[in-house]
């Protein structure tokens, strides 16, 4: 059965031929054509599919469209956008109505097109919803998280009209419809060429069949992608940007000085030591995003190993060398999170009330721990340029308390399954929850359902009612008294100790503007702007 | 690589001839003299480093060279001469620990296929032509990465790498005295074959694999390093000189030279030393080079 | 021809060897493809599920089994980090990765024989130590700080070089595909621009890699010529009243290049294992980089086929020189 699956992929043709896509006026200028440079691009064209990789969320971006989308809301520096959880407007939807009993939501669809000129209908939208909550893998699961389960909530009332029944009230429903998951597919065309198979798997892995702003001209995986924009697009403003050429370039030095030179437009994904020095450069310009519902942390194991003691989470949280941190592995590029005044508040992250006070640390581990503790922490080797100088600050750190660390660099592939075995008594990782509500994050870090983010495994049911109270709270004061439960709860049980929150850095040219910023990380070419 | 058919009497006068390459030749002179200072460092390292080499002091990290930190200091504030000096005994264990490995097993296998001929030579020929269609170092980068990357795993797959070399090298030497007359008289005098190997073959062929040795010792020196630059390295903070090339080569960009040119000075230094040695080993071993 | 055939079957045993051990090494890697692959919020009936359809819920022999049994037909498995067949992504991608490797060793030659003959002549001279220490110093430093500094040095200081962005600037336009080598495919449509932007960015790449070559290449010419100035068909021709220069480049060069030829299989080998980190410092799309980011993420079949396709590469070309092999040396043509 799957073997006829992958013979089928190895017919189909390796890259997407250059397309019709060409320039139907006059080619694009140099002034039109953006030069972006990242570490390595997109593995697929479908973000629903499995094994999909970080960058094909920018496919879905900007080659499709969805019901919904954030609304840009400016940064304060006025160097671009980034977006708030619940203000939505409409993409595809021309206009959305709640019913009146809270369990339904109708959308009346603009009138727009497919790249292959067909009329958008409320059958397309029903078919890629249909789709991505059978799909299976990460599609579903995301999809799940704003309560969006079964095929039978999706119903096309006519052509231009479309209904989500609402399996609960969730407030996360409408804003999941607005990220890189549930965007649609011209489903005529992908079941055309599907090939026997109902959701087009395979075909659409290497073809894009979509109504958005950009359509994919070459794809090389590993090498480039070709973007190039698609004159038609009504589903917001004509972006000013008619082609991308997005190279991969896997040597952060290399992307550094292509950007230093001035011969790549904008780039992504350097080492936060790169964008300090260019910030403080001025040549080019620095857009750094706290990155929502974000953190840096050091997870210890609360069920097995040395620190299932919470009061021993506590002295290694006075131990961390935080500031020293933030200088020499951050060099700056995130927010504090220590030094808090212990009181929570529903924002989130915030500060945890802990700084550097060895004496604290000290006393705390001579009362639990006189003999010493010899463990070892483990991180991404994938993540090295950040995790690795902390990991090794730490160390040094807790070996005047007796405890002993040994580092362990895990390739990429090792991590994740080193993570599910559960038994790492200290790890450090970066996790970012795309729908920024503090019950989100607890919900996949601190929860007895022990996902795969529960690095700490730690499981508390008086944690798991505040959590789940949250997540289905039915009023504003509820919310606020169980969120404020929870993060005061994880201030003193410290399942993980937070060190920072990330910003989401982006180098351009000063002559770039327009950057936007979504959860899903990946550039927004529909809004920026070259001048 | 032509036959010495140097009995074990002659040594005094290998000696000899050793001392008057080694005054003789100013670089092979130059090599052993920067030799031995690596081994010093490698013995005495932690006595000599100025300072702690693990000890972060965030406040001065990156400094370029001065009095105080002359090959200046890294992302943590770490001396990066104490770094480079403490590191010459790891990187001389990975190479002389590799070296050895591979001496022991290649130069073993390849003398017994050599001697013995028939099907010990066609198993032996078999696996140093399979190991050598693989490209070398992504066959250590496989190996490191399926054993873990510990020095030790370095280590053995530095050893494997270099396996077909010294297998070659020693199957080549020992067929050619299969037949030497001091073989022939051992073997009249009632040796067993096996003996025979080991009393006069292997001595007989061990100056010759010495030349090698020197010349892998600096590739497993450089094999170390391009493991630490794809992420495969020894384990961090263990100062080594491919780690910390690997590391400072992305400050090369950003101006902060110094991070990685300082360890990749010594580590080129190693090399160079180890390949001279190797000529100059060659000189001592080569009979037409004898006076 | 029927040496030919002869040596491909000779080298049989190794490639079984190599598709072995490859798969082994594969296996053995500590990495869980499934759960990778599944992505970070999979479930475990997920990862289950993309672990049966990938076959590595079956014992090893039956994956083994079914892996050769595809390889027959010429399937070389789906890579899951470019999300296409193997067999098109080397396909796309070992022309670059050739290109770069032959010029660089076509370099290395052009610079390293005549030094090596140089040195073997004037053995014992400073031109001979000058040369030595040249050669050994490339051989000396880590092919990814070569690199790296070359790029600091003539792109971002300097300025001469392009900008390091892969086998051509990114306004340029890929020649029309015939042989995949940009040089030759644009020389034949007579596009000399393109030509020249191909050859511009191979100019770093090229240098390192070559530079990493110069040393084996060197010594074993100095050796090899030293060792026929000192036979005795030199020597009479010497007698004879043959000038040096004839001597030398007559009756040397001819019979000492074929030491040279037989290790340049050998060094070949050893520039296909640099070239994975030049690829990397320079985003040069070849092979090499393609196959260490697979071994990164353990996905086995692009490092399965890598390892096949430089096995039978380095086959072909250790071929190609025992027949250039009975060109340069009539005995070794009439024994065959």
């Amino acid at each position: 059965m799957h073997r006829r699956s992958l013979l089928a992929t190895a017919l189909a043709a390796p890259f997407v031929k250059p397309s019709i896509a060409a320039a139907q006026t006059a080619a694009p200028s140099r002034r039109e054509t953006l030069l972006l440079v990242q570490e390595y691009g997109p593995n697929s064209l479908d973000m629903q599919g499995i094994g999909s990789a970080q960058p094909v969320n920018g496919v879905s971006l900007n080659c499709y469209d969805r019901l919904l989308r954030f609304k840009p809301v400016p940064l304060a520096d006025g160097n671009g956008g980034t977006f708030q959880i619940n203000e939505l407007e409409g993409e595809l939807a021309e206009n959305w109505q709640v019913a009146s009993d809270g369990m339904s939501a109708t959308f009346r669809l603009r009138e727009a097109r497919f790249h292959s000129g067909r009329a958008v209908t409320a059958r397309d939208v029903k078919w890629s919803l249909d789709r991505a909550v059978s799909i299976g893998g990460f599609a579903t699961t995301q999809m799940a998280a704003g309560s969006l389960e079964k095929a039978e909530q999706f119903v096309a009332v006519d052509d231009r009209t479309f209904r989500i029944d609402f399996a609960r009230r969730d407030k996360m429903t409408l804003p999941n419809l607005a990220v890189t998951i549930p965007f649609v597919f011209d489903s005529e065309l992908a079941q055309k060429n599907g090939g026997g198979d109902p959701w087009a798997k395979d075909w659409l892995k290497n073809n894009v069949a979509g109504s958005g702003a950009f359509k994919v001209e070459s794809w090389k995986p590993g090498v480039e992608t070709i973007y190039v924009r698609n004159d038609d697009w009504t589903s917001g403003r004509l972006p000013s940007l008619r082609r991308i050429i997005a190279r991969d370039i896997p040597s952060p030095s290399t992307r550094r000085a292509l950007i230093e030179r001035g011969d790549a437009d904008i780039s992504y994904g350097l080492p936060p030591k790169d964008f300090k020095d260019l910030a403080d450069g001025g040549k080019v310009k620095v857009v750094g995003v706290p990155v929502p519902n974000a953190l840096w942390s050091l997870a210890l194991n609360a069920a097995t190993g040395p620190f299932t003691d919470a009061r021993l989470r506590q002295a290694v949280a006075w131990a961390i060398p935080y500031e020293k941190i933030m200088q020499a592995s951050l060099f700056g590029r995130g927010i504090a999170m220590w030094g808090g005044d212990g009181k929570a508040t529903t924002a989130w992250p915030q500060p945890y009330p802990y700084d550097t006070n060895i004496d604290k640390a000290k006393a705390l581990v001579a009362q639990l721990a006189p003999g010493g503790i010899t463990t070892s922490l483990i991180f991404d080797a994938g993540a090295a340029t950040i995790a690795e100088p902390m990991a090794v600050l730490i160390k040094e750190a807790l070996a005047p308390l007796g405890i002993t660390v040994e580092l362990q660099k895990i390739p990429g592939a090792n991590f994740r399954g080193e993570l599910n075995k559960k038994t790492a008594p200290m790890a450090i990782n970066r996790f970012g929850g795309w729908l920024d509500y503090p019950d989100y994050y607890f919900f996949w870090n601190y929860h007895s359902n022990n996902s795969i983010f529960n690095i700490s495994s730690y499981q508390n049911k008086e944690m798991d009612k505040l959590v789940d109270g949250a997540r289905f709270a039915p009023d504003a004061t509820s919310y606020e008294r169980d969120v404020k439960g929870f993060i005061e709860m994880a201030f003193s049980e410290l399942p993980a100790l937070p060190i920072c929150q990330p910003l989401h850095d982006v180098a351009m040219q000063k002559n770039i503007g327009g950057y936007q910023f979504w959860p899903c990380r990946e550039p927004d070419f529909r809004y920026l702007t070259k001048g | 690589m032509s036959a010495t058919q140097a009995s074990p009497s002659a040594f005094a006068a290998s000696l000899r001839h050793a001392r008057h390459v080694v005054t003789g030749n100013a670089v092979t002179g130059l090599a052993f003299a920067m030799f031995f200072l690596f081994l010093l460092c490698a013995a005495f390292g932690p006595l000599i480093a100025p300072y702690d080499p693990l000890a972060s002091n965030t406040a001065i990290a990156l400094q370029p060279p001065s009095w105080a930190h002359p090959f200046g200091t890294d992302q943590l504030g770490r001396d990066i001469l104490s770094r480079v000096v403490v590191a010459a005994r790891l990187d001389m264990t990975v190479a002389i620990a590799s070296v050895a490995l591979v001496f022991a097993l290649g130069g073993l296998a390849g003398v017994a296929a050599g001697f013995f001929g028939g099907w010990t030579d066609r198993v032996v020929g078999r696996i140093a032509d399979t190991i050598m269609a693989f490209p070398l170092f992504v066959l250590a980068m496989g190996i490191v990465a399926a054993l873990g990357n510990t020095v030790t795993n370095i280590v053995i797959a530095t050893a494997i790498v270099n396996f077909p070399l010294y297998a070659r090298l020693a199957r080549a030497e020992a067929a050619i005295r299969r037949e030497a007359g001091f073989v022939l008289a051992a073997r009249l005098t009632g040796n067993s074959e096996l003996r025979i190997l080991l009393t006069q073959i292997l001595p007989n062929i061990l100056p010759i694999m010495a030349v090698q040795v020197s010349l892998t010792m600096g590739y497993a020196i450089l094999n170390a390093a391009g493991l630490s630059f794809i992420g495969l390295g020894v384990r961090p903070p263990t100062p080594e000189w491919g780690i910390m090339v690997a590391e400072g080569a992305s400050f090369i960009v950003s101006g902060e030279w110094w991070v990685a040119l300082f360890p990749g000075l010594a580590l080129m230094l190693a090399v160079f030393c180890f390949n001279l040695l190797g000529d100059g080993l060659r000189d001592i071993v080569d009979p037409q080079r004898r006076s | 021809m029927r040496t030919v055939a002869l040596r491909l079957a000779g080298a049989i045993p190794a490639l079984i060897g190599v598709i072995l051990a490859t798969f082994v090494l594969t296996r053995v890697l500590p990495g869980d493809t499934a759960s990778y692959f599944a992505g970070p919020t999979a479930s475990a009936e997920s990862i289950a599920q993309i672990r049966a359809e990938l076959g590595l819920d079956r014992p090893l022999p039956e994956q083994f089994l079914r892996y050769v049994t595809a390889l027959s037909h010429g399937d070389l498995g789906m890579s899951l980090t470019t999300g296409q067949p193997v067999l098109d992504d080397l396909a796309a991608r070992l022309p670059a990765s050739a290109e770069l490797t032959l010029s660089a060793l076509l370099l290395a030659m052009a610079v390293a024989i005549p030094l090596g003959i140089l040195a073997a002549v004037k053995q014992g001279s400073l031109a001979d130590h000058a040369c030595r220490i040249l050669v050994t110093g490339g051989v000396s430093l880590p092919v990814f700080f070569t690199g790296l500094l070359l790029v600091y040095v003539f792109y971002f200081l300097l300025g001469w070089s392009p900008a390091p962005l892969g086998r051509l600037d990114a306004f340029a336009s890929a020649p029309p595909t015939v042989t995949g080598f940009f040089l030759v495919d644009s020389l034949l449509i007579g596009d000399t621009e393109t030509f020249r932007a191909a050859l511009a960015q191979m100019v770093l790449p090229v240098c390192t890699l070559s530079l990493f070559a110069l040393a084996p290449i060197a010594r074993i010419s100095r050796a090899s010529m030293l060792a026929v100035l000192g036979s005795d068909f030199v020597r009479t021709a010497r007698a004879s009243g043959l000038s040096p220069r004839a001597v030398i480049l007559t009756y040397g060069f001819r019979n000492a290049m074929l030491p040279v030829l037989t290790t340049l299989g050998m060094v070949f080998s050893f520039l296909l294992g640099a070239n994975v980190l030049v690829e990397k410092v320079f985003a040069w799309p070849g092979v090499g980089s393609y196959a260490v980011e697979a071994l990164i993420a353990s996905d086995f079949a692009p490092v399965q086929g890598f390892v096949l396709a430089m096995a039978i590469l380095y086959v072909l070309l250790n071929l190609a020189i025992d027949l250039l092999y009975g060109l340069v040396d009539p005995r070794a043509r009439m024994a065959a």
